[in-house]
Parts: C-alpha cells; structure tokens; sequence
C-alpha cells in the first residue's frame, strides 16, 4: 500500500520533509513552486518525476544544482509527460523482471508541465499517455501564458488577456480566443480521476493529489498558478489573486471520476462570490478592458464564468 | 524466466528486419516504445507477436508518434534498463529532437533504422537521407549490409552502447527493402549464447535507484554546455572506434563472422576504388571482380561504422589508391555529398593526395546496377591514365534526362 501523509493543519504541512527545494530561481512570488510543494509533500513514497520546458524546469536544475531531491527527469518542451511513462514502463518490466533494487517501494510518477507544454505543444503526447493508462499523473502548472519565453499566448489564455503575441492596442483588446477545457478533454479519454485544484485551497489540493496517486491508472490535474511576472501583480499578492480565482469561481474546483462523474469540491457561499471584475481588476494583463470601450467584455466574461458554474451545477446534479 | 526460448535453426531464412526483430528478442529488451512506419514496421509487428507468444518479457508501449517513442525510450533508459525501437524515414525525421536529447543525456538506445528517402516527394523505397540526417546527432552509426549484418549489428550495438565508458546511443542501419524485406539465410545464435555475448544490462545514474536520485536533463548555457558537448565527443572519437573494435573480434572469436570498422574488398593494390555503403557494398565487390578481369585494379571500400567516422582506418584503407569515387545516397541539397567530404577530410593531408570524385545515386530506391558501376570504374580508370579528374567533380547517376553533374 502507498503511504499518504496524514495533514492535520498548514504548519504540519509546511514543515513536512521537502523534496523540493526552496533555493531555485523562480521569481519571488511564483505559484509554480508553491504547487510543486503541495503536490510532493502530499505523499511520503518514493517519487519519479519530470518536468517540461517552461519556467519549472529552466529555473530548477540548472548545472551543477538541482532543487529536487527525488529522481527527475527534463528531455524537452512537449514530451515530459512520456518522460515519465516511460520510467513507469521500466519500472513495471523491471518489477517483472524481478530487478529493481528496492522491490518494496511504490514510487509514484508525477509529470509537471506549463499550459504550453500541455494545452499546446505537449497535447498529443499527454494525450496518449492516458490513452495508454499509464499509471501516472500529468500537472498543469496553469498560468495561462508561455511565461518562460516572456509572456506569449497559449490555448490555456483566456479572452481580452494581453499576451506579447495578442497584445492589446490602439484596436485590439488582446487575446480573442477563449480559454481551452483542458480537464473536460482529458477527463472525455475515460481516464479514473481528473481534477482543477488551486494551491490556497491546499486541503482540498492534498486530497485530490492522493486520490490521484491512490488510484491505478492516468490522472490528470490542472492547478491555477498565478505568476506575477505576466499576470501582472505584486509578488506578494500570489494567495491574494489565487484566492480570487477561486472566489470569483473564474477557477472552479471540481473532480472528473472516471470521466463522467463530476463533483464541485468547493463552493464559496453566494455572499463570498466575487465579481470575475475584482480578479480581472488585480491584474495588470487585463488593465485596458476598463476602458469605455472594451468594458461589455467584461460583463460577457462574468456571463460565461456564470454559465460555465451553472453548467458544472447541472453536471454534478445529473451525476452523468 | 518467466518466457519460453525459441528453437532456431543453425541458418534461418529472415528478411532484415526479422533478423534484427529477433536480435532485440534474444537480447530482451526491457522497454520497447515504438511507432510503425514503412519499411521498419515488421521489426516492431515481429518484437509485438513475440512478446503476445510468451518469447520476451518486458514492456511493450506503442505510443502515437515517433516523437514519443524516442521520448518514451528516454524516460525508459534513464529509470534504468535495456532500451530499443526502431524506425524509418519520416518517423526518423520527426523523432531528430529527441535523438540529441538522448545522445546528450548519454542513454545507451538502439535504434534500428530502416534506411528510406525522406519526402518531398514521399516515397517508401530506400536512400540514405535518414541515415544522413541522424549524422550530426551525437547516435553511434553501425551498417548492415544484408541481414545477417542487420542481426549480428544489433548484438555488436548493444554492447558497445551499454558500455560504461561508453554509455552513447547507437544506430543499427539495414537498406529498406533492399536489406528489409529480402530473405536470406542468416546464421543464429542461439538464445542463450546471443544474450550472454550482450550480457546483463548495468545501470547507471537510473531513475528507479531510490536511495540514489538523479537529475537528468539539466540545463547549462555558456558557462557549461560546451563542456558537455566537448566531453561527449570526445568519448565519440576515443572511445568508441576500439571498443567497437574489441567487440568484433569476440564476435568473431564467438561465430566465426569478422566485421571490421572498414571492410576492405581487393584493397590491397587497388588502383581505384569505390566507397560505400549499405547493399550498393555488395554490387561493387562484384563489379570490382569483374573490372579485375578485364584488367583494371578496383578494389570496394565499404563503410561500417558511419560514425565515429574512421577517419584513419579510411585513409589507411585507401593508401596508394590513385583514383577514388565516393558514392553519396542523399541528395546533397548543395553540397558535394556527406561521403564525399568526409573522404576529402580524410585525404586532403595524406601525401599522395589520390583523386576523388563523387557520385549521387540510388535516391528513392533508384537501382544502382552493375552497368552503372561499370562505367564508373571506367571514369576512375581514365582519371588515372589522365593523371587528373576528367569528369566534373559531383555526377549524378541513374537519373533521367540529360546528365547531370556539377563542380
Ligand atoms: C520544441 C520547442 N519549441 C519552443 C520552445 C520554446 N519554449 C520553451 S518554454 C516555452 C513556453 C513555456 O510555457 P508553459 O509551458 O506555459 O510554461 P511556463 O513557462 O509558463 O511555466 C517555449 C515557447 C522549446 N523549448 N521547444
Ligand atoms: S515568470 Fe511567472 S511562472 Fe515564470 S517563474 Fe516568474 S512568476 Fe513563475
Ligand atoms: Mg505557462
């Protein structure tokens, strides 16, 4: 049986061995590593991990340090999570083959990836290992950017986002395209478990990353990382902002089971709900939609993040 | 063990890529992630109903491109076990990111290549514009000339690659068609005595030695990549050539068979030679045979390792050569042809300094026949009654339409 820790509050959390290391060239402030942290101190097993190209790997294993005291692998920009297949692949051929060299473990394969490297460029490959039913999970670091390259577009940055490659000008309000389902996607290859988690809500986080790793088979996890460099917002701000995600449910929480079965895991009181205006408001990326004449996009997103939580009420109703 | 051996006969009749599935089979292959593509597909169908009839063990991923093979193999590799795939062309062109990943992460893969034209126009039948796309990749390069080349190869590949001192991945290349799907006897091995050549896998630096964790695949920029570059070539150009060496010979102490880094065809006071690679090896010997007859002195160098390029062994094979044709399957896109200068490199400092002149054949799968090295040995000899190249200096052959040639 794998070994989930047991968390009783935030300072048993945050004092729990690290198995990733604080010194790292992330900016001040990222909620990549905040994340990565939550995810690895959710278990005490032995962990294979990758990541791909994007802000993670660049700032973590640069030669000759490494932040990260388990195994991990980077090979390129789209592939990271067949990296880690497969290791898993080995792992299984060399437990039949009766040659690992701690037989005992239950090493669980855990592959990080931006939104680039997997709503884009890493699609088909991500894809296909869960397809393929490996036994291992995909973490979307979600900043809604190629933030590693300086800040250009991607399928996961939503409408009126100012990306250097849709960037908002004297006739453009940016980003025009809206935002991807990644989990609606992933969830439709009938895959045991998907979920969206967010790092300030770290309790209902912690239980979907064990789940995820309790259960046998492809999870897929999308996790909302503000990143202040291009969201645009002072670095101690990070909780702030992603305590607006959530509260403004621009974020929903929620679980896919076997890829159908969706259940809302938070849900803010009506009176704690917060207008999409107050997230946007917060962020430098959307700063001209207040101008007169990009304001009804404003109005239109709150529509859509309305209708999007009505659709996942009926979703979760239904149980289909 | 869990898997049944199979009874082979002292000589089998196998295509190339039979011959080089069964290689992989004999030296059970931990992970094998794979993708099909023509000419190269039976390898991976072969390995497939293998492993559903209980003769290997181990993992089987068929994954959705080649891209992701490579990666797969990658991942695979470095959790810690013994890793190959195989494919062609195309398939080729798309996995050539992740070649240089897995050569600059020193992961010791087998790779068998089919050897097939790359498209435009798309064609299936064999050339050696795969082979020479991977040749700056940082991939050990052995040719096969026949199946049997393709089976025994795979052996000498593995062994070399997993080498500690070694630890680079290594290309077994058979012509497609031409090798891939024309049977032939191949003697075997038997199961036991072809694994124990290869021996067990050893790790090192894997992923799955838990009290031990590893990064790999960090990044360095100015201050370090040129040292890791510099560190991985050098072990190209010192370490390979004699460990390759060291296994041919017991190989050949183990079966009879003798491979070596340049196989040399009535070298030993030939006026002209032709260098080559592949199936087109075995034409020239027998034109070279002919031309004897008639009383021209041609000799038949064939290339078998491609890279490490055996810039000595070369030049020591074609010493007192007057005149040379180096034979490039690629189309050059521009430039004389791979073959060509890597045979200009070898020669320009040697004192007698022969004649070279290079030929473009056989792309798409284009026939060389034995006409056409007729003629060229004819050219060869003409260039050494005349004491100077009397053609241009790159001549295309085979092609329709008026002659082509240029330089
Ligand atoms: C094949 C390839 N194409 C492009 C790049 C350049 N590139 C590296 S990281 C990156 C963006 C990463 O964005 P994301 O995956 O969202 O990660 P983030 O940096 O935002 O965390 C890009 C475009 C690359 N390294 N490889
Ligand atoms: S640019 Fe954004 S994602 Fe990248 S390290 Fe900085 S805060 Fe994190
Ligand atoms: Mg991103």
């Amino acid at each position: 049986m794998s070994e989930m820790k047991k968390i009783k509050n935030l300072k048993e959390f945050s004092t729990s061995a690290d198995r990733f290391e604080g010194a790292n060239l992330l900016c001040p402030g990222c909620a990549h590593s905040i994340i990565v942290r939550e995810v690895l101190n959710a278990t005490n097993d032995d962990l294979i991990l990758s990541a791909s190209t994007g802000c993670l790997e660049v700032c973590t294993a640069v030669y000759p340090y490494t932040s990260w005291d388990a195994s991990w692998i980077h090979i390129g920009f789209e592939n990271g999570s067949t990296a880690v297949a497969g290791a898993e692949a080995m792992y299984k051929a060399l437990k039949t083959k009766k040659r690992l060299k701690q037989p005992d473990r239950n090493p669980k394969f855990v592959s990080f990836a931006g939104d680039g490297a997997s709503y884009d460029i890493g699609f088909q490959w991500i894809s296909g290992c869960m397809e393929r039913g490996h036994n291992m999970m995909h973490v979307v670091l979600d900043n809604e950017v190629y933030a590693n390259t300086g800040g250009q577009r991607s399928s996961s940055t939503p409408i009126g986002s100012s990306a250097t490659t849709s960037p908002a000008g004297r006739v453009s309000y940016g980003e025009k395209k809206n935002k991807k389902d990644m989990v609606a996607i992933m969830a439709s290859h009938g895959i045991p478990y998907s979920a969206q988690v967010a790092p300030n809500k770290w309790k209902d986080m912690v239980k979907k990353i064990q789940h995820g790793m309790e259960v046998d088979g492809p999870v897929f996890i999308n996790a909302v990382s503000p990143c202040t460099t291009e969201w645009k917002f002072d670095p101690k701000d990070t909780m702030l902002l992603t305590d607006l995600s959530t509260d403004s449910l621009v974020f929903p929480l929620y679980e896919i089971i076997d890829g159908h079965e969706l259940n809302i895991t938070y849900r803010p009181k009506e009176k704690d709900i917060v207008p999409v205006e107050e997230y946007l408001a917060a962020q430098g990326r959307f700063k001209h939609l207040f101008k007169d004449q990009y304001k009804y996009l404003i109005k239109e997103w709150q529509e859509r993040v309305d209708a999007n939580w009505a659709y996942l009420n009926r979703r979760e109703e239904a149980r289909v | 063990m869990a898997f049944d051996k199979m009874e082979l006969r002292d000589i089998e009749v196998w295509d190339g890529n039979f011959a080089a599935a069964q290689a992989l089979r004999q030296c059970q292959i931990d992970v094998v992630a794979a993708y099909p593509i023509t000419p190269s597909t039976p390898i991976v169908e072969g390995y497939a109903k293998f492993l559903s009839d209980n003769y290997v063990e181990g993992e089987f991923v068929m994954v959705e491109s080649e891209h992701a093979a490579m990666s797969g193999c990658i991942g695979a590799s470095a959790a810690g076990g013994r890793v190959a795939t195989a494919t062609s062309s195309q398939g080729f062109a798309l996995m050539v990111e992740t070649l240089y990943q897995a050569s600059g992460m020193r992961l010791p893969i087998i790779l068998n290549v089919v050897n097939r034209a790359l498209a435009a126009p798309l064609n299936v039948n064999g050339d050696h514009s795969d082979m020479y796309l991977g040749r700056d990749s940082g991939w050990i390069q052995l040719d096969a000339y026949s199946p049997q080349g393709a089976y025994d190869l795979n052996f000498i590949a593995f062994k070399v690659a997993e080498d500690h001192d070694v630890r680079l991945p290594a290309m077994v290349h058979q012509d497609g068609f031409m090798t891939s799907h024309t049977a032939q006897g191949v003697h075997t091995l038997s199961d036991d005595v072809a694994y124990n050549f290869v021996g067990d896998f050893k790790p090192m630096n894997d992923m799955l030695d838990f009290e031990h964790p590893v990064t790999h695949g960090v990044q360095t920029e100015e201050d370090w990549h040129f040292e890791h570059k510099a560190r991985q070539h050098n072990d190209m150009m010192t370490k390979v050539l004699p460990k390759i060496q060291a296994a041919f010979d017991d190989f050949e102490k183990l079966t009879g068979r003798k491979y070596n880094i340049v196989e040399r065809y009535d070298m030993d006071d030939a006026d002209v030679a032709v260098v080559c690679m592949g199936t087109s090896v075995e034409t020239a010997r027998e034109v070279a045979t002919e031309m004897r007859a008639k009383g021209i002195k041609a000799g038949v160098v064939g290339i078998r390792v491609v890279r490490p390029f055996p810039f000595f062994e070369i030049a020591e094979a074609l010493k007192g050569v007057k005149a040379i044709a180096a034979l490039d399957r690629s189309a050059p896109g521009g430039a004389p042809g791979m073959l060509f200068n890597e045979l200009a490199g070898c020669l320009f400092n040697s004192e007698e300094r022969p004649m070279l002149s290079g030929y473009v054949y056989g792309l798409g799968g284009r026939d060389l026949t034995k006409k056409h090295l007729v003629d060229l040995y004819t050219e060869l000899q003409a260039n050494v009654d005349a004491g100077k190249v009397t053609t241009q200096l790159q001549q295309f052959i085979g092609v329709r339409g008026p002659k082509l040639a240029f330089l």
